[in-house]
């Protein structure tokens, strides 16, 4: 392990390891969001009592959970542009973002699914004996119930999804990961890694804490 | 008791599985009658109710409400729950809204009900049960026996024209019980068309112009409060009542 100290090339790098986490951060934020709009419907797909739509649903999400990311990233990025040319257009970024974010909305139309299935029946009942429309129901008895377990489920999927776009540095997207591949070419092997490991870990605690806090001010009702 | 016929069921089947719950039952509620169920657990007294306003499908038969069949599917059948106020064995009020929103949510969504009006009429519904300090609360802070008072009147704030209760003291401490029935009385002294599946036999005797005792599927025998509870010819009823009258 030789070479200049850790907190030598933090003073020297720092910049390049700053912006790499902010891409980092807002390509894991867009993927979320996106997904996230992408998986409420998607859930709606998977909670439809109708067979054909629902196995649309289910087998969306078998796909998209039951493959590796880094598999999926792989088959957006090389074999995609190649069965549909229009992709070639998109940018890299663009590409990436889309395996994301249909990978992301796999995983949250699964906690969307969860949080509304693990409402009481019986407030389903109260509302509809009362006359109250199923839609009116849902959104305004179920959702606002459901939240409560999907809100922190999803920013445990943002902290997982901070994680997971160190994948996309192997398609050499700028990214916290990819200062490694960056940093390497001037003969920095290591100590960008403890780095970027540092950098990881510091921010999926601060996330943590702050979905810990969204949690608690959620259940104010219960 | 009148002519008036307000719910009317035909040949009412229901299966869940294999298991034969509603057993072809025919029966009438007239307007301003109150009709007490009684009979042992899973003997189909609840399904029964809750074929009432279509909370469970009958596999075949007819549910005349107001004159109308309510198992037609090209009905609407939200335009005539409006109408059929339920009450449930665990209360389900809704946790995440206050104790005067759980009221005012349903006639402002889907009667229009201005928000002031309903919030008035939800103040004057609370007074009679003994709520009004809990008006701003959350159901949290509510006791077993408040939380079903508070699910009885917001059941009441449709202005509905019966109400069907799915053993609505079951699940409380003994000592919220006598509240909660209060209410119903009160309800049933303002003339008030109840349906009411309980195991509370003295309320029943006490409350009911009829009583229905069911067994199996089926309603087994029926009469006034006296004729069943004192002069019971089935022997099923029969046994039953010895089992549960100390």
């Amino acid at each position: 392990m030789g070479g200049p100290s850790i907190f030598k090339v933090w003073q020297q790098y720092y910049p390049l390891f700053l912006s790499g986490l902010w891409s980092t951060l807002k390509l894991a934020f867009v993927a979320v969001l996106f997904g996230s709009l992408l998986g409420a419907f998607i859930s709606m797909l998977t909670l439809s009592k109708n067979k054909i739509i629902n196995s649309i649903g289910v087998v969306y999400v078998t796909i998209f959970r039951g493959t590796p990311i880094l598999v999926q990233l792989y088959i957006f990025y090389y074999f995609l542009p190649m069965a549909f040319p229009i992709m070639n257009s998109l940018s890299k970024t663009t590409v990436v973002l889309l395996a994301l974010i249909m990978n992301s909305s796999s995983y949250v139309s699964e906690i969307v699914r969860g949080g509304i299935l693990a409402v009481d029946k019986g407030q389903t009942e109260a509302a509809r004996s009362l006359g109250m429309s199923s839609k009116n129901c849902m959104r305004k008895i179920v959702l606002p119930q459901a939240i409560k377990s999907i809100v922190p489920s999803l920013g445990n999927e943002y902290i997982m999804m901070v994680k997971e776009t160190s994948l996309a540095s192997t398609l050499a997207l700028n990214e916290l990961m990819f200062v490694k591949t960056i940093l390497a070419n001037k003969f920095l092997i290591w100590q960008p890694l403890f780095i970027i490991a540092a950098i990881y870990l510091i921010v999926t605690l601060v996330l943590t804490y702050m979905v810990n806090l969204v949690e608690k001010r959620l259940s104010v009702s219960d | 008791m009148t002519d008036n016929i307000l719910i009317k069921v035909e040949n009412l089947n229901k299966n869940f599985g294999d298991l034969h719950v509603l057993k072809n039952i025919n029966e009438t509620v007239s307007t301003g009658e109150v009709v007490a169920i009684i009979g042992p657990s899973g003997s189909g007294k609840s399904t029964f109710l809750r074929c009432l306003n279509l909370m469970e499908k009958p596999d075949s038969g007819k549910v005349f409400f107001e004159g109308v069949d309510i198992t037609n599917p090209k009905i609407n059948i939200d335009l005539h729950r409006r109408k059929i106020g339920m009450v449930f064995q665990h209360f389900n009020v809704f946790p995440h809204l206050k104790v005067i929103e759980n009221i005012t949510i349903t006639p402002m969504l889907e009667l229009k009900v201005p928000k002031a009006k309903a919030e008035e009429d939800a103040m004057e519904l609370l007074k009679t049960v003994g709520l009004a300090d809990k008006a701003y609360e959350y159901p949290r802070k509510l006791s077993g026996g408040q939380k079903q008072r508070l699910a009885i009147v917001r059941a009441l704030a449709m202005h509905p024209d019966v109400m069907l209760f799915d053993e609505p003291t079951s699940a409380l401490d003994p000592e919220m019980v006598k509240d909660v029935l209060d209410v119903i009385k009160l309800l049933v002294d303002h003339g008030m068309t109840c349906v009411i599946v309980t195991h509370e036999m003295g309320f029943a005797k006490q409350v009911a112009d009829r009583v229905l005792f069911m067994d199996e599927g089926i309603i087994q025998e029926q009469g006034t409060p006296k004729e069943l509870f004192e002069n019971p010819q089935n022997p099923r009823t029969i046994e039953f009542l010895s089992k549960v009258l100390y």
